[in-house]
């Protein structure tokens, strides 16, 4: 127990005189959360438009405020026909140009029938559809209003609610994606590289020579980042509830041991990318390609999974970070319970469980 | 107990290059042990497989009686270890370095001021410099120390002096002697033959092989050639004029002199100064020498190299 407690004070000495280990363990989570929450966003707010108004009747110009009160659409340009869309999409500030048929409103009334056109700028595809999709909310809220009171033959009213999301925020998916994301690089990336150093410096040759057995060599790298790596599940859950307003609509508890067993299995994995390589570069490339981009890329942090190719998604099954933020999500957004999210629980627990006896087996008790 | 080193047949080899040739080896109890030989020697290897971090190919190695590879446990508590790369944590001071070494071996500095005492005096003033940023005869002070700290019966010191000054080269050297005299048995590494004096007996390697073992008295008596010690203005003309010479059976470059043996057991040294002259190098210096070490192993390297 004595030697225990040496060997994580020396972890300790080594985390907290090495800068580049405190920025990464405890300066990058909190960017990382910010960034994702204010500034990458996918909510509208603002988007430049342009009107093509052949009609120029009350309708119009009743719909256009609609439009721009509703504070996703700016209106920044009345454009006289379709031949200048072409070139405002090119200089690209505009994304979208709204254009009325001539004879809007007398079509509206008379014919009970009149047509816009969108044009959007598709460039940016998410972001087009995203906007017109909004704006066909608009005008048909337009239209609903307008027949309100008229008997209309046949007609489906649509009522739409958002579970779990009621505003559609985005840091409502960031926050357990950054989760996955800051644990798996603190504790993957911080204990392959913290082992790497000691092969690279040579004091792994001393520390075998000594009576110390590999599982407590194990250990003593291990504990201060499953201890820091904790930390960094408290701060970012309770950054994205204090500042971005995310709940825990479950079990607090369950989501902390949720995060430890997502933790365990992060470091296990750490362990194992230390004991194929020998030096820090090797750990640090190897926990940024294997684990980084799979992690942002194919857990369904960002990109939805069931929009991927066939193979991905074979893939991205492997990828624990998808597992666990499933878990995250159900606990934290929709309040589910462990009867819920045992099944992905069981899988963590099997990845740790391989992970930990893969490292254990290929941990040297020598040189070679 | 007997602390003895005891090798048989040790074979060792990385892929196609074979470091190791079946060394045989016995270390006494208590001796100050030199293995002397250049870079690529197999001294790092031997040192390695002592220390129970690699595995040999063939043949076995007991140290305090405690088989190489299934008792590698045993081993690892009575053994102290000195890597040829400093190799303790640079960001740690001096102090807490010696205080984790200490609690690895389940022991406390304070336990163990005996045997460190004369090179810890050395060290103490700047026990709260980190260790990186000690200078090269301080950072092998402090790993001698922490070597020491659970008081090794068998203590392996793999160039312990290798780019340290000559001050404390000489100095490290006197600590050994100190060490000696409290009855470890010590092996040491080293490139420099000049060091070699200053053990008890010594083992010359070259590319894996032990070519002698002796104290380094019994080398240097063991060269039976007259050895000349030549110098000349130009020291490189001068070289290949000797190594141009018929009757040559050595000669090798020693700093500003070059030293010489001739195959002839009774020859004339004024030969030699007549075709020295003829090649129009009048002023040459010769005297003849005791053999170093170094000749000797030179004499013996290419001994070897002959009869492959």
């Amino acid at each position: 127990m004595k030697r225990f407690i040496g060997f994580l004070k020396k972890e300790f000495y080594h985390i907290f005189r090495d800068k580049r280990s405190m920025l990464i363990l405890f300066g990058m989570p909190i960017v990382q959360l910010l960034l994702f929450g204010f500034v990458i966003t996918n909510d509208l707010k603002d988007v430049k438009m342009a009107v093509v108004d052949h009609s120029k009747d009350e309708y119009t110009s009743e719909i256009i405020n609609k439009i721009t009160s509703s504070g996703y659409f700016k209106l920044v340009k009345s454009l006289d026909g379709i031949a200048q869309v072409d070139e405002l999409f090119r200089k690209g500030e505009t994304k979208l140009v709204l254009v009325f048929e001539p004879d809007f409103g007398k079509n509206f009334i008379k014919g009970s029938k009149a047509s816009v056109q969108i044009l959007t700028d598709a460039s940016e595809p998410n972001m087009a559809s995203l906007e017109v999709n909004y704006l066909q909310g608009i005008l048909q809220n337009y239209n609903l209003e307008i027949n309100r009171g008229k008997i209309v033959p046949s007609q489906i009213s649509t009522q739409t609610r958002m579970y779990f999301n009621p505003n559609m925020e985005s840091v409502y998916m960031f926050v357990p994606g950054i989760m996955a994301t800051i644990l798996m690089l603190v504790s993957a990336m911080m204990t392959s590289i913290s082992i790497a150093r000691e092969k690279e410096m040579g004091t792994m040759e001393i520390l075998l020579v000594s009576p110390l057995r590999p599982l407590q060599i194990i250990l003593g790298k291990v504990t201060p980042y499953l201890f820091l790596s904790f930390i960094n599940a408290l701060v970012i859950v309770g950054m994205g509830y204090f500042v971005f307003g995310v709940p825990v609509l479950g079990s607090f508890a369950l989501l902390m041991a949720e995060s430890l067993l997502f933790i365990l299995m992060a470091l296990s994995l750490g362990i194992f990318i230390s004991t194929v390589s020998d030096s820090q570069q090797v750990a640090m490339m190897l926990s940024m390609f294997a684990l980084m981009l799979p992690t942002i890329l194919l857990s369904g942090f960002i990109f939805p999974l069931r929009n991927m190719p066939v193979p991905l998604q074979i893939i991205s099954h492997i990828i624990p970070p998808r597992w666990f933020i499933i878990i995250i999500k159900n606990i934290m957004l929709k309040g589910s319970g462990f009867e819920f999210v045992w099944k992905e629980t069981l899988i963590l627990i099997g990845m740790t469980a391989g992970f930990i006896g893969l490292s254990v087996k290929k941990f040297k008790i020598r040189l070679e | 107990m007997n602390s003895t080193v005891s090798i048989n047949n040790l074979s060792k080899s990385y892929g196609d290059v074979s470091a190791l040739k079946e060394i045989n080896l016995n270390i006494k109890s208590g001796e100050l042990f030199g293995l002397i030989g250049p870079d690529g020697a197999g001294k790092t290897t031997l040192f390695r497989l002592l220390a129970t971090l690699l595995l040999p190919d063939s043949g076995s190695a007991a140290l305090c009686g405690f088989e190489m590879v299934k008792e590698y446990r045993h081993i690892r508590n009575i053994l102290g270890y000195m890597p040829g790369k400093f190799s303790l944590y640079q960001d740690l001071t001096v102090l807490e370095n010696l205080n984790f070494f200490a609690t690895v071996f389940n022991t406390r500095i304070e336990d163990n001021m005996d045997m460190i005492r004369d090179i810890w005096v050395q060290i103490e003033p700047f026990k709260d410099r980190p260790a990186g940023k000690l200078s090269g005869g301080m950072k092998q002070k402090l790993a001698l120390c922490c070597a020491l700290i659970h008081q090794p019966k068998i203590l392996l010191l793999d160039e312990p002096t290798t780019g340290v000054d000559a001050v404390s080269r000489s100095e490290f050297w006197q600590m050994l002697k100190g060490l000696k005299s409290k009855g470890i048995t010590i092996v040491v590494a080293t490139p420099y033959m000049d060091e070699a004096n200053l053990c008890e007996r010594v083992a010359l390697m070259q590319s894996g092989e032990i070519l002698s073992l002796d104290s380094p008295s019994g080398i240097i008596a063991s060269f039976e050639k007259d050895l000349y010690s030549f110098e000349a203005k130009d020291t490189y003309q001068l070289l290949l004029n000797l190594r141009a010479y018929p009757f040559v059976n050595s000669v090798f470059l020693f700093g500003q002199s070059v030293h010489y043996t001739d195959v002839r057991d009774d020859f004339v040294l004024s030969d030699l100064k007549d075709y020295l002259k003829s090649k129009g190098q009048d002023h040459v210096e010769i005297k003849q020498i005791a053999a170093g070490i170094e000749d000797c192993f030179m004499a013996l390297s290419q001994q070897n190299t002959v009869q492959k």
